[in-house]
């Protein structure tokens, strides 16, 4: 084949083996750092690794934390995180990594090692169906069957994770295609055939939903994880507008930092776990403007009762978000940043101003659900409570540029809580799928792509351990992270809704034989630290950042906190139970059609 | 409440690997109903499939279903063609009826009726091949039940618009 070539003036392309055409091609799209497991079937990728020095590889423990350490990169740098793995059980265990990107919207780009084309559906040696198990859970996916498509299909492979609505894409590879000798093509001139998302909104609309803004009379911008996605100009602009316009502005969970938790319009989190303004505000409005958020069931609660007198306007660039399960009244495809850009100007142009008066009497009612404190808790001065210990984290790092990342319950809620963002890609949480186990490897990720910065992963003692041996992750290579265990000895979230919903019968939700995690950190090489009184729980902190080593901190939190407010499943978004239950108020209750929801 | 309608969606798809599973799995995977869906290459310049869809939803699912459906990497066009306008749209059907003496006779009769192509004869059966729309080959098979129907293969509804423009 190559003499073939070399006596073909016509060919000019170079030729090499389909595993340097994959590293060739990751250095061409900008990569720099690759998450990943060797095996049988990616030995050549990791030999034509071994042979270069553009691209570092990070050995995780497991390969969901090496998806979920590129999910951390990704979120935190906007650029496009890279997986690779070998076949069967390296592709299995990548599966809940993939669908957790997919849920979140987070580009990723998964390479996979294959049996030999001619093994192919023989159930050879660590052998799996890759592209039919991971169809549903990756935004595409490809196997490769010829080295001369390869370098092209990683190139569009890039291509389809980051643009449009990200996601994680799959691309599987052969043993005999990575030896095979093919011509590499390069990123530049790749058209893809059929997959063009529109990113500019439509002007007729834009300029429809600045009416509506002008006349509203009680607004609320509600956004999410797009505008993050949107890059950091639609964080920017979104402040803008929410200065220009002067309406209150709420946040999914994924949208935390877009809009800055510091700012005198930000209402805090919406949803189960959301604030009681940010919640009846959501209810009460008469124009919602959802900018990338998909009205998810943790947001709407009981769909029949979701904020029902409000003319909607949604902003998504993914056209099955729009009237998905909320129907709107203005749907508007596009990236958020190109019609935020475009909504301001149509707002200018307009000579738009708000209802000054209407919006003056809009944020006393909001002032008034303010005055409810609905993050307030009981505080302790003998045992320490998550809030605190959340509060106290926040307080100690604010002062430097911190990343958090969280696993997935109580924990992640008061982090989302009390844990207050100004920035955007500075919070990295599993929202849409929920894994436990998230946290610590998406720290290993965020640290780095941020060397120099502070990295938290604020967690469960039950959901740490769902990926605990990326420890030796972080060790091996110096990353700094830290893990701040909320130990309540439960899994808190599930115990809160066994305590709320089954009378208290705590099925299996209680944390037996819990290891020593300061023992643990230490057998990883790490360093363990403690704090069981509150007295402690400061310096612990303090020392906590000031080692520049990875460190594992274990926070005795009291046992039995919940967390509120809470919007049980079933109920209608403004019906919250809070915490204490001593003004009174009927609290509501979980319906049996409610114990059916998630 | 809205009401369920059936609309007949065309696709046209690039006619690479896997692109069935990922139209089948859309559907299967967010519990939406197929009635009948065909598929098979009309471009093979430019490796292109047309699958047409039969699906029932509310306006809402339906919305999502094309939304969906758009969504997917190789899919070129997604066209409604109950609401884009009138369409022609037909089945073909295989119809074996075995039988002797006046049911036999009674069968072949109502075919010619029906327009049915006799397409396999022996002494005791008839196979039937006709052509049209989904409502007539249903009648057509219920007439067949008592003359000794005892085997069926459809192919699923295949439709295309009226007039002179392309989807």
């Amino acid at each position: 084949m190559s003499i073939q070539q070399s006596i073909d003036p016509a060919v000019k392309a170079p030729t090499m083996s389909g595993a340097e055409m994959v590293l060739k091609a990751l250095v061409d799209q900008g990569v720099d750092v690759v998450f990943g497991y060797p095996g049988g079937a990616v030995l050549p990728i990791y030999d034509a690794l071994f042979q270069q020095n553009h691209i570092r590889h990070i050995l995780v423990r497991h390969e969901q934390g090496a998806v979920h350490a590129a999910e951390g990169y990704a979120r935190s740098t906007g650029k496009v995180g890279v997986v690779l793995v070998t076949s069967g059980p390296g592709a299995t265990n990548a599966v809940t990594g993939l669908t957790d990107a997919l849920m979140d919207s987070i580009p990723i780009v998964c390479l996979t090692g294959q049996v030999a084309t001619h093994l192919i559906g023989n159930d050879a040696f660590q052998e799996c169906d890759t592209t039919g198990i991971t169809r549903p859970c990756t935004k595409h996916n490809w196997l490769v069957k010829d080295v001369d498509r390869l370098a092209r299909t990683i190139h569009e492979a890039f291509y389809i994770a980051r643009s449009g609505r990200p996601g994680p894409v799959l691309v599987d590879l052969p043993k005999d295609i990575q030896v095979a000798q093919g011509t590499y093509e390069g990123p530049q001139n790749i058209v893809h055939k059929t997959y063009r998302p529109r990113t500019k909104g439509d002007g007729d609309k834009i300029a429809a939903a600045a009416e509506l803004m002008a006349k509203a009379k009680k607004p609320i911008f509600y956004t999410g994880g797009g505008v993050i996605n949107s890059g950091p100009r639609a964080s920017e602009l979104l402040r803008t507008l929410a200065h220009a316009t002067g309406f209150p502005v709420t946040s999914t969970l994924m949208g935390l930092g877009a809009f800055p938790a510091s700012d005198k319009q930000w209402l805090g989190m919406l949803g189960m776990h959301g604030t009681w303004e940010a919640n009846h505000a959501m209810h009460d409005c008469d124009v919602m403007v959802n900018i990338g958020a998909r009205f998810d069931d943790r947001i709407t609660g009981r769909l029949n009762a979701f904020s029902p007198n409000s003319t909607k306007i949604h902003i998504d660039i993914d056209p099955s978000s729009i009237n998905k399960t909320v129907r709107v009244d203005l749907g508007i495809v596009g990236d958020v940043a190109s019609v935020l850009e475009d909504l301001l100007a149509a707002w200018k142009a307009g000579g738009y101003s708000a209802n000054r008066g209407a919006l003056d009497s809009w944020w006393q009612q909001i002032d008034q659900w303010r005055a409810r404190d609905s993050l307030h808790y009981a505080p302790s001065s003998t045992i320490i409570k998550p809030q605190y210990a959340i509060q106290r984290l926040y307080e100690l790092t604010k002062d430097r540029e911190t990343f958090i990342t969280t696993e997935v319950g109580q924990h992640q809620m008061w982090a989302a809580q009390f844990y207050r963002f100004d920035q955007p890609n500075h919070w990295m949480t599993s929202g849409g799928l929920g894994t436990m186990g998230y946290g610590l490897p998406a720290a290993i990720g965020v640290q780095l792509g941020h060397p120099e910065k502070l990295v938290v992963d604020i967690a469960g003692e039950a959901s740490i351990l769902m990926n605990i041996q990326e420890l030796g992750t972080a060790a091996q290579f110096r990353l700094p992270v830290k893990v701040f265990i909320l130990n309540n000895e439960y899994m808190g979230m599930v115990r809160q809704w066994q305590e709320l919903q089954f009378g208290g019968r705590y099925s299996q939700s209680y944390s037996e034989s819990l290891p020593d995690f300061v023992k643990l950190a230490e057998a990883f090489g790490c360093v363990g630290l403690r704090a069981t009184k509150v007295s402690e729980l400061d310096d612990v902190i303090r020392e906590m950042i000031s080692i520049d080593r990875p460190v594992m901190v274990d926070v005795a939190v009291d046992k039995s906190e919940n967390c509120f407010p809470m919007v049980p499943s079933g109920a209608a978004h403004n019906e919250m139970i809070l915490a204490g239950h001593s003004d009174g108020d009927p609290q509501p209750q979980v319906s049996d059609e409610g114990k059916a929801m998630v | 409440m809205d009401s369920v309608q059936r609309h007949t969606i065309a696709v046209m798809v690039d006619n690479e690997a896997g692109v069935l599973a990922r139209v089948i799995g859309l559907f299967s995977g967010r519990g939406y109903n197929i009635e009948s869906l065909t598929v098979a290459e009309v471009n093979d310049a430019a490796h292109l499939s047309r699958i047409t869809l039969v699906t029932s939803g509310t306006a809402m699912v339906i919305e999502q279903i094309k939304a969906q459906l758009g969504r997917l990497v190789p899919i070129h066009k997604v066209s409604d063609l109950t609401l884009e306008g009138p369409h022609v749209a037909r089945e073909l059907a295989l119809i074996k009826v075995a039988g002797v003496g006046e049911k036999r006779v009674e069968s072949l009769r109502i075919a010619d009726i029906f327009r049915a192509r006799v397409v396999d004869s022996t002494i005791s059966s008839f196979v039937f091949e006709m052509t049209g729309s989904t409502e007539k080959i249903e009648a057509f098979i219920a007439l067949m039940k008592p003359l000794g129907l005892v085997d069926v293969s459809r192919t699923g509804l295949v439709a295309i618009g009226r007039g002179p423009d392309p989807l």
